[in-house]
């Protein structure tokens, strides 16, 4: 019979030891995890980011990622576009009593692989598990740690008048993944999920030009939403071009045939920078080089008028208003 | 050919607008049936690429807006009958009623399920036998054929608790009223695109020839829609009405048959409740007496109170093409996407929405 969670394996006792040593200590290998303490315990001489999110993904693998990947990267680019430097990551699990352990290992090998590409350590963490149908199969928070390199400035309340936009890749592609595998939805594509980490490509853009005023990670309310809020934030109007903005002839087909609108879908590995103009073309040029970040385009410009509001030019000429996503996206019904 | 971009194409799109502009003289008023042709006339900005001689008017085509609250009232009496599961498509729940709205019935307790098809309604009812299975059954001649076939399904496979509350309304039938009514001097109709796949372009020809109003059928991109409106500018101009489809991809002049026959094995039509138009004779569908098992109506027999309209609120004038939403003193003030007064703002297809989202203080 196949091993799956117990309760049992949340209780403190030896199951649960065994689980978290043979399964979670020795797979994310690192000496502060190790020392088994009730903290990890550790030096930092810097300015910190603190961020933590909680992911509750469903379905929990899905085409390009699952909730591992996700929970990392989440976090790690809620630092990342913060202009910090990704150091630690806690972990936390919810488990679903039931879950198949080997879901459990498939989700913390892929923990192993992107943290280890996004250069963190996961330093600490706790296990639950619950009565099924207390939790949907698998849960899971992650608080970080990161440092800020003296001289870096990045907040969304920073963006100004004649300030560029550029957009990191396409959007919409995690959103409609996620979808595509839903039960009631499902649908075939060859779609798959945008989640990465983006540190390294945060890095890169710092080294081209410390003139970046606002960067921030479009997930949830996509595009659309991250723009309103730095218009908000800056007290500033935003302008931006339909036709600039890249999205996959997958993510507009399904996008036409759900009712949704691109600019309001999910992505978990892009990023909106907003940077000084005369270092915009510098910072593109940098992004274009890393693979994350191949597809960034300069998708509008910051300016003076209808500040707190996003307008955008549409494919024919004519320009409307992008606002903030409300409610949850729902279906059509016609 | 990905029939998207190609109609989201700019030169295309400058093109026809270069060819309206040219053509269009005298001063006409459109309107565009359908909510999806609203929401799209507003999210490509077609109303300012028009010049002012053409003035585009939302009318009734926003199945969830026209549902009359009374209706609504009844899907939440039904939602509060012991072990009884309401499926509905999701713009549904937000709808006020008069007292509550399907979602906040959920929150004290209510089995209320969002579905994206009647397949899905059906399995919940063949894994809950001993509970009855409601679909909340609204839209217009698009959505109607899917539940008939939903309820032959049922038939077919023994499925017996399987219930259809059935608020569907019918296209023609509507416009008739309203052009009867005369409250509103129209120069041309935007037929409504995915109606008009099912019903077929001849549905509509009574309008060009009792009415001598010029119509065109649409789809729903933005190059489909200038195309729409330059065919109903030259009929326009030519003093012509006549039935044209500018979505020759999707309708044909006699539609979808088979869609037609199976929808009339299920239902006949019958009067039906609007709102904002009150009572409109042959404009609903009830399931035939042979399906009275699966009729909602029949088997529960609910009679709600008498419904309570929302003060102020100017929906029905809106979908009468009377009104538009910044003539209504709660638009955007009192009545907003996450505090909805009337179903106009809630549902994804509503003018109301439409105009909040995409449109400028002008409206336009």
């Amino acid at each position: 019979m196949e091993d799956k969670i117990l309760l049992a394996h949340g209780s403190g006792g030896k199951l649960a030891r065994d689980l978290i040593t043979k399964n979670f200590v020795s797979a994310l290998d690192n000496p502060l995890l190790a020392q088994m303490d009730d903290s990890a315990v550790f030096d930092v001489k810097h300015r910190l980011a603190f961020t933590t999110d909680s992911y509750v993904v469903n379905p929990i693998f899905f085409p390009g990622g699952d909730i591992g990947k996700l929970a990392v990267c989440g976090t790690v680019n809620d630092l990342a576009t913060s202009g910090a430097r990704p150091l630690y990551l806690s972990l936390a699990l919810i488990i679903e009593e039931g879950l198949p352990l080997n879901d459990l290992k498939q989700v913390i090998d892929s923990i192993k692989i992107t943290s280890d590409e996004a250069g963190v350590k996961i330093v600490t963490g706790d296990t639950k598990v619950v009565n099924r149908g207390s939790a949907d199969k698998l849960f899971i928070n992650t608080s970080g740690i990161g440092i800020i390199p003296e001289g870096i400035n990045i907040s969304g309340s920073n963006a100004k008048p004649g300030d560029k936009i550029i957009l990191s890749g396409t959007i919409g592609d995690h959103g409609i993944a996620v979808l595509s595998k839903r039960e009631g939805i499902a649908f075939s594509t060859n779609l798959e999920s945008d989640c990465a980490p983006l540190a390294g490509l945060v890095a890169d853009m710092l080294k081209a030009s410390r003139n970046i005023h606002s960067l921030r990670d479009p997930t949830r309310g996509g595009l659309a939403t991250t723009l309103n809020e730095f218009a908000e934030q800056s007290k500033v109007g935003i302008r931006i071009e339909e036709t600039k903005i890249p999205v996959r002839d997958e993510v507009m087909g399904a996008c036409e045939m759900l009712g949704f609108d691109p600019l309001y879908v999910a992505n978990e590995g892009k990023l909106v920078a907003i940077v000084a103009r005369e270092d915009a073309e510098k910072i593109l040029k940098a992004m274009r080089k890393h693979r994350y970040g191949k597809d960034a385009v300069i998708i509008g410009e910051v300016i003076a008028d209808h500040p707190g509001r996003v307008v955008m030019k549409t494919v024919l000429g004519s320009s409307r208003i992008v606002d903030m996503l409300v409610g949850d996206l729902l279906p059509r019904i016609c | 050919m990905k029939y998207i971009t190609e109609f989201r194409n700019n030169e295309l799109a400058q093109g026809l607008i270069k060819d309206i502009r040219r053509k269009s003289k005298r001063k006409v008023r459109f309107m565009e049936f359908c909510g999806g042709h609203t929401v799209a006339i507003f999210k490509y900005g077609i109303r300012q690429a028009l010049p002012l001689t053409v003035n585009l008017i939302s009318g009734p085509g926003c199945p969830v807006c026209v549902t009359a609250t009374a209706d609504i009232d009844k899907a939440i009496a039904l939602a509060l009958l012991p072990d009884v599961i309401i499926t509905s498509f999701g713009d549904m729940l937000r709808v006020p009623g008069s007292r509550s709205s399907l979602q906040q019935t959920r929150a004290t307790g209510a089995d209320v399920r969002v579905v994206y098809s009647t397949l899905d309604a059906l399995k919940i009812a063949r894994e809950n036998p001993g509970r009855p299975v409601v679909f909340i059954g609204v839209g217009f001649e698009t959505t109607a054929p899917t539940i008939a076939v939903s309820v032959l399904q049922a038939r077919e496979q023994g499925i017996k608790n399987y219930r259809v509350l059935s608020l569907h309304k019918l296209c023609p039938p509507v416009i008739k009223t309203i052009l009867d009514a005369g409250e509103v001097k129209l120069d041309g109709l935007i037929c409504p695109g995915h109606v008009s796949a099912i019903t077929g372009s001849n549905a509509w020809e009574f309008v060009a020839r009792d009415y001598g109003i010029p119509c065109v059928v649409s789809g729903f991109e933005p190059a489909d829609i200038l195309q729409c409106v330059d065919m109903l500018i030259g009929q326009s101009e030519k003093h012509e009405s006549k039935v044209e489809i500018a979505y020759k991809r999707g309708v044909t002049p006699e539609g979808n048959q088979q869609a037609q026959k199976i929808m009339q094995q299920v239902f006949e039509t019958c009067a039906a409740k609007w709102r904002g138009m009150g009572e409109v004779p042959d404009s609903g569908l009830k399931l035939r007496q042979e399906f009275a098992g699966y009729d909602a109506e029949v088997v529960f027999n609910i009679k709600p109170e008498p419904a309570i309209e929302p003060k102020g609120c100017l929906c029905g004038e809106i979908l009468r093409g009377v009104k538009t939403p910044v003539d209504c003193s709660l638009f955007r003030e009192i009545c907003t996407p996450e505090n909805p007064i009337g179903p106009c703002m809630v549902s994804s297809e509503g003018s109301c929405s439409a105009f909040y989202q995409y449109g400028d203080e002008s409206g336009r």
